[in-house]
């Protein structure tokens, strides 16, 4: 196919406006991208991020501080914040913005430039007893990501026995709140592929498990996960 | 009878500059296309629902008149079909509209205060929205006009609706709607969309809704 179409259309992000200087340190921070804007071209665009992360991630970072600023949640860490603002599944006005800082952190982590490939070691082998083979893993959770309607993610997942299963969840439901440690995850919500698949989200999500996915961090997070 | 994807009622570089030919291109040619061949799809196992036309499998949404198998495709493809068919019809090449009608403006004013008022409500609706959705302005059951949002490919004819009216004018808050011309700047895209609303459309619409009843679409 042809030049992206982001650089057909010769877009940036506008910069952003100068921070004004804090009183205090923020609880949330907008962290930075773990590479360059442009590290994961061809398959996911520099506008794309400048967007995404500049824009997106941003806002939802802002808005959360806005929120919570003075109150009982400023200063506690991010992981808090979600569980508590979850509610127990009756979320407070928090929860869109907290959980979609640590949705886009843990999207961004899971990707690295050279990505893609296969998994090794016990990921692959607990890949394969769970889902029969890699490439079974692979359709499940494209299906899983097409499948979601509208806004939302998808999920390679584990419990506290080590077995993996796919999960799906709308806008920014995680599945750190049904008691399951996310692994893995691709963002679905049309702003993640549109400037570079527009309507070919499986593509996109292809392209995503081919070249993108950063084994060694997911099979860190699987190492690391509560058992 | 299967579903049909209607002609857009414009050439795809109509709406411009304030929805960009490309947008438009994809947007019917690709999304609202799917969207009629998965409730075609859906119903070639139950034929005889293929004859309640696009307004009527709606209202049905959210009903046991639906067969649980095809509940959830119906619900958002049969959704996706009837709302981009509407939308399309309630847009117009801009200044080529003459605003709405007396009755009309004289229901808004009732309902909202000013025709103002009633903008910053659908736009508000509009950007309050999260994730994917719709924002409508329609007649509910007591007559008088309301403003709603709804989810993903739901829409207030739907029985799943929080509040249920007769839309009368919508505007599409996918970000696919959006996204090539604005990226995050949603309510720049929901201040540009008045530009192009067709008056004569929503008046029509509203006549027919204050009815009852909508206009064929």
């Amino acid at each position: 196919m042809a030049a992206l179409l982001s650089s057909k259309l010769n877009m940036t992000a506008r910069p952003a406006p100068a921070q004004r200087p804090s009183v205090r340190t923020n609880a949330v921070a907008l962290k930075p991208l773990p590479y360059a804007p442009d590290a994961l071209e061809p398959h996911m665009s520099k506008a794309t991020f400048e967007f995404h992360h500049g824009k997106h991630h941003r806002a939802y970072a802002d808005n959360l501080n806005k929120q919570i600023a003075g109150k009982e949640w400023d200063q506690k860490d991010l992981d808090t914040i979600v569980m508590a603002s979850w509610n127990n599944g009756n979320p407070t006005p928090e929860f869109n913005n907290a959980a979609q800082v640590w949705n886009h952190e843990f999207f961004w982590e899971s990707m690295k430039p050279n990505g893609g490939g296969e998994p090794t070691g016990a990921l692959m082998e607990a890949i394969k007893r769970d889902f029969g083979s890699f490439d079974e893993f692979k359709n499940q959770f494209k299906a899983a990501g097409m499948t979601q309607f509208g806004s939302g993610w998808a999920w390679l997942v584990t419990d506290k026995s080590g077995k993996l299963s796919i999960a799906k969840t709308p806008n920014a439901v995680v599945p750190v709140v049904e008691g399951k440690s996310p692994i893995l995850t691709v963002d679905v919500w049309e702003h993640a592929y549109y400037l570079d698949y527009q309507n070919r989200r499986p593509d996109f999500i292809q392209t995503f498990l081919d070249k993108l996915v950063s084994w060694d961090a997911v099979s860190n997070r699987y190492a690391k996960a509560p058992a | 009878m299967a579903f049909v994807l209607p002609n857009l009622p414009y050439a795809p570089d109509a709406l411009e500059p304030y929805v960009d030919t490309t947008t438009m291109t994809i947007h019917h040619g690709k999304h609202h296309a799917t969207y009629v061949n998965n409730v075609n799809a859906a119903l070639e196992k139950f034929p005889e629902m293929k004859s309640l036309g696009i307004v009527d499998l709606n209202k049905a949404v959210g009903t046991d008149a639906i067969p649980k198998e095809i509940a959830t495709t119906v619900r958002n493809n049969g959704g996706g079909h009837f709302n981009h068919s509407f939308f399309w019809k309630v847009m117009t090449k801009p200044s080529n509209s003459n605003g709405p009608s007396a009755e009309l403006k004289a229901a808004i004013d009732k309902a909202f205060g000013s025709m103002e008022a009633m903008k910053e409500k659908f736009n508000a609706a509009a950007a309050g929205r999260f994730g994917s959705g719709w924002a409508w302005l329609g007649v509910k059951a007591d007559g008088s006009l309301g403003i709603t949002s709804t989810a993903n490919q739901d829409n207030p004819l739907q029985q799943v609706a929080d509040e249920k009216m007769i839309p009368i004018l919508g505007l599409d808050v996918w970000e696919h709607a959006y996204y090539l011309k604005y990226q995050n700047r949603r309510p720049e895209y929901i201040a540009a969309f008045w530009n192009i609303v067709n008056w004569e459309q929503v008046n029509d619409n509203f006549k027919a809704a204050s009815g009852g009843g909508m206009p064929a679409l």
